[in-house]
C-alpha cells in the first residue's frame, strides 16, 4: 500500500564482470585524491593563521558608551523582547547624581545579562536598539569549563573606558542618518562595491 | 435614533454622543481618544483625536457640518450620518493631531514606564507620522514627586484633564491643577503640594501617556516583562478589584482592571494599589485575558493554548483520522 506519492521503488540491479573487479573506480578515486595534492588546501592552521572575516560579523556582543564614557544602555528591554532565543534578561536602576558621566540616561541596566549558549548571533537585538547601545563584533566568544561561564555580565559586555571597540563598520547608512553624521560611509567597505539595498 | 457611523446603522438612545454609539459598534470604526474618560464627567473636548466627518447632520436637516467634529462632545440626531476611518480627511486631521500632541511630549520612551501601555504610543503607531517637522527644542520642566508614591513628568503631559477630573469628582479636595495658559501650561500641585487622599493613586491609572507614574513600580521592569492577573480582596474604601503585575513570584505592581477601551472598570484605593503587594493579600482569579497583538502578550505564549485547541478543533472538521486508527 503505498502511503504517500513519493516513495520509490528500490532497484536491485546484479553488477557486471568489470564492475565486480572495482579497479577502475579505485583508480578513478585515487586519480580524484592526489589532484587535490596540487590544489590549494581548503583548511588554514587554525590558531596560528586566521581565516579572513566580514566586517559584520555577528559574533560576541559589546555595551557601547558613548563619547563622554557613559553606557548608552538605558535598559528599555527591546532587545530582550526582539531575542528569539531568549538569551537577555536585565534589571535597571536609576541614576543618581553625579553618576551622569557614568550612565547616559536616567535609566540605565544595573543588571544586563546574555546567555551565550541560548545566543543564536542573529542580530536582531542589535538591530532593536533605539539607543544604538549594544552591537555584536567580529570576536569569537571564549570556550569555558562552566556553564555559568557563558552568562556574561556587564563586566565582559560593557567595552571599557580605555579600550573601545571599533564598531563603525556596523552602523548602516539609515543610522547615520538618523543621527546626521556628516560624512561617514557605512557598510560600503566590501571591496568598494556597495552592498544591495544601500 | 437612528445614526450610520462609517456604513454601520445602529440604534442608540437620546443623548448618546457620536463616540459612544461608535464604541457600541466595535473598534473598527470606534475613533480613537486621548481625553475622553467615560468614567468620568464632563472629560472630553480637548485632545481633538476623536474627530469625524459628519456628512450628513439629521434626517430633518441633511446638511453636512463645515468641520470635523468631536465625536466625543457631539450628541447624535435621527439620521445622522457619519465618517470615521472611512474619510480620507479625518485620517489626514488626525495625522495632524498626532503631530500636535507630539510637538512637545519627549522621545523618552525606552525610559518610560508608561512604553508598552501608552495610549499616545498606540495612537502614534496607528495615525502619526515618521517624522516630525518641530525644529525648536521642546520644552522641559523638572520631575516632581507627588507625595511619596506618585511621580510626576511634565515633559510627558498631553493636558488631557483627566487626572484633573479624578481629583475633582473621586476625591473631596483637589489640591492640583492646570497652570499657565497655551504652550506654557503645566498640571501642578501649587508648590509641590502633597497630593493625600486615598483614591489619589487612580491619577496613575488615568493618565493615557507617562506623565504620572507609580513611583513604587518606577524602574523596575518594562510591563511586557511582567504578567498581568485578576484578582479581588475585602476592601473598605473600595470595591477591591484590581489588576496584579506579576514577575516571577513579585508582585511588582498594582492597578485598576482596564477594559477594552483603556479606561479602568473600578477606580481602586491607594491601599490596595500601593501597601498590598504580596500574594496572600490577594484572592487571584486567574491570569488576565489580553489581546495576543499586545505587546503584554509578548513571550508568554499563553495564546499558544488556544491556538492548539483551534487546530484541533479545525483537524476534527476535516476529518483526520487519529494517528493510531490509520490502516
Amino acid at each position: 500500500m503505498k502511503l504517500t506519492n513519493r516513495s520509490k521503488v528500490v532497484s536491485n540491479k546484479v553488477m557486471s564482470t568489470s564492475e565486480k573487479i572495482y579497479l577502475p573506480e579505485i583508480i578513478k578515486g585515487m586519480l580524484i585524491t592526489g589532484s587535490h595534492l596540487f590544489k590549494r588546501r581548503a583548511t588554514v592552521k587554525y590558531p596560528d593563521e586566521l581565516r579572513p572575516m566580514a566586517p559584520v560579523y555577528r559574533g560576541q556582543h559589546v555595551l557601547k558608551r558613548d563619547e563622554n564614557g557613559a553606557e548608552r544602555c538605558t535598559s528599555c528591554g527591546m532587545c530582550a523582547v526582539a531575542c528569539p532565543a531568549e538569551a537577555i534578561t536585565m534589571e535597571s536602576g536609576e541614576r543618581k547624581k553625579g553618576e551622569e558621566h557614568l550612565y547616559r540616561e536616567e535609566k540605565y541596566a544595573r543588571i544586563y545579562e546574555i546567555n551565550m549558549l541560548r545566543c543564536i548571533f542573529c542580530g536582531l537585538c542589535e538591530e532593536a536598539c533605539p539607543k544604538e547601545a549594544i552591537f555584536l563584533t567580529d570576536r569569537l566568544v571564549d570556550v569555558e569549563f562552566e556553564r555559568e561561564d557563558f552568562i556574561y555580565g556587564k563586566d565582559k559586555l560593557v567595552e571599557k573606558i580605555d579600550k573601545r571597540i571599533d564598531v563603525t563598520k556596523r552602523q548602516t547608512i539609515e543610522v547615520a542618518e538618523f543621527k546626521k553624521i556628516p560624512g561617514t560611509k557605512h557598510n560600503t567597505l566590501w571591496n568598494g562595491k556597495k552592498i544591495k539595498g544601500h | 435614533m437612528k445614526v450610520t457611523i462609517d456604513g454601520i446603522e445602529i440604534d442608540v438612545p437620546k443623548g448618546t454622543t457620536i463616540l459612544q454609539a461608535a464604541r457600541m459598534i466595535g473598534h473598527e470604526v470606534a475613533p480613537p481618544t486621548m481625553c475622553y474618560y467615560s468614567k468620568l464627567k464632563t472629560s472630553g473636548g480637548y485632545c481633538r483625536t476623536c474627530l469625524v466627518k459628519v456628512t450628513q447632520g439629521s434626517a430633518a436637516n441633511p446638511n453636512p457640518m463645515p468641520k470635523p467634529v468631536a465625536s466625543c462632545r457631539t450628541e447624535v440626531m435621527e439620521g445622522m450620518v457619519v465618517q470615521n476611518v472611512t474619510s480620507p480627511d479625518i485620517l489626514e486631521a488626525r495625522k495632524g493631531v498626532v503631530e500636535f500632541l507630539l510637538l512637545n511630549h519627549p522621545l523618552d520612551c525606552p525610559v518610560c514606564d508608561q512604553a508598552g501601555e501608552c495610549d499616545l504610543q498606540d495612537l502614534s503607531y496607528g495615525h502619526g507620522t515618521e517624522k516630525s517637522r518641530l525644529e525648536f527644542k521642546k520644552r522641559e520642566y523638572e520631575v516632581i514627586d507627588i507625595g511619596n508614591k506618585i511621580k510626576l513628568h511634565m515633559n510627558r503631559c498631553i493636558h488631557c484633564y483627566r487626572c484633573v477630573k479624578v481629583a475633582e469628582q473621586l476625591t473631596d479636595g483637589r489640591v492640583h491643577g492646570m497652570m499657565h495658559r497655551g504652550d506654557a501650561s503645566e498640571i501642578t500641585t501649587y508648590i509641590e503640594n502633597v497630593i493625600e487622599n486615598d483614591f489619589s493613586g487612580n491619577v496613575i491609572d488615568v493618565c493615557p501617556v507617562g506623565a504620572l507614574t507609580d513611583k513604587t513600580f518606577r524602574f523596575k521592569q518594562r510591563v511586557w516583562f511582567t504578567k498581568p492577573v485578576d484578582a479581588h480582596r475585602d476592601c473598605k474604601k473600595c470595591k477591591g478589584n484590581v489588576r496584579l503585575w506579576y514577575k516571577g513570584e513579585d508582585i511588582l505592581r498594582v492597578t485598576g482592571r482596564k477594559d477594552e477601551w483603556g479606561e479602568v472598570e473600578d477606580f481602586i484605593c491607594n491601599e490596595c494599589r500601593f501597601d498590598k503587594k504580596k500574594t496572600s493579600d490577594w484572592v487571584i482569579e486567574g491570569p488576565t485575558k489580553v489581546n495576543r497583538h499586545s505587546v503584554i502578550s509578548q513571550n508568554h505564549y499563553t495564546h499558544l493554548n488556544e491556538l492548539k485547541v483551534q487546530i484541533m478543533k479545525q483537524q476534527k472538521a476535516l476529518g483526520f483520522m487519529k494517528i493510531d486508527k490509520r490502516p
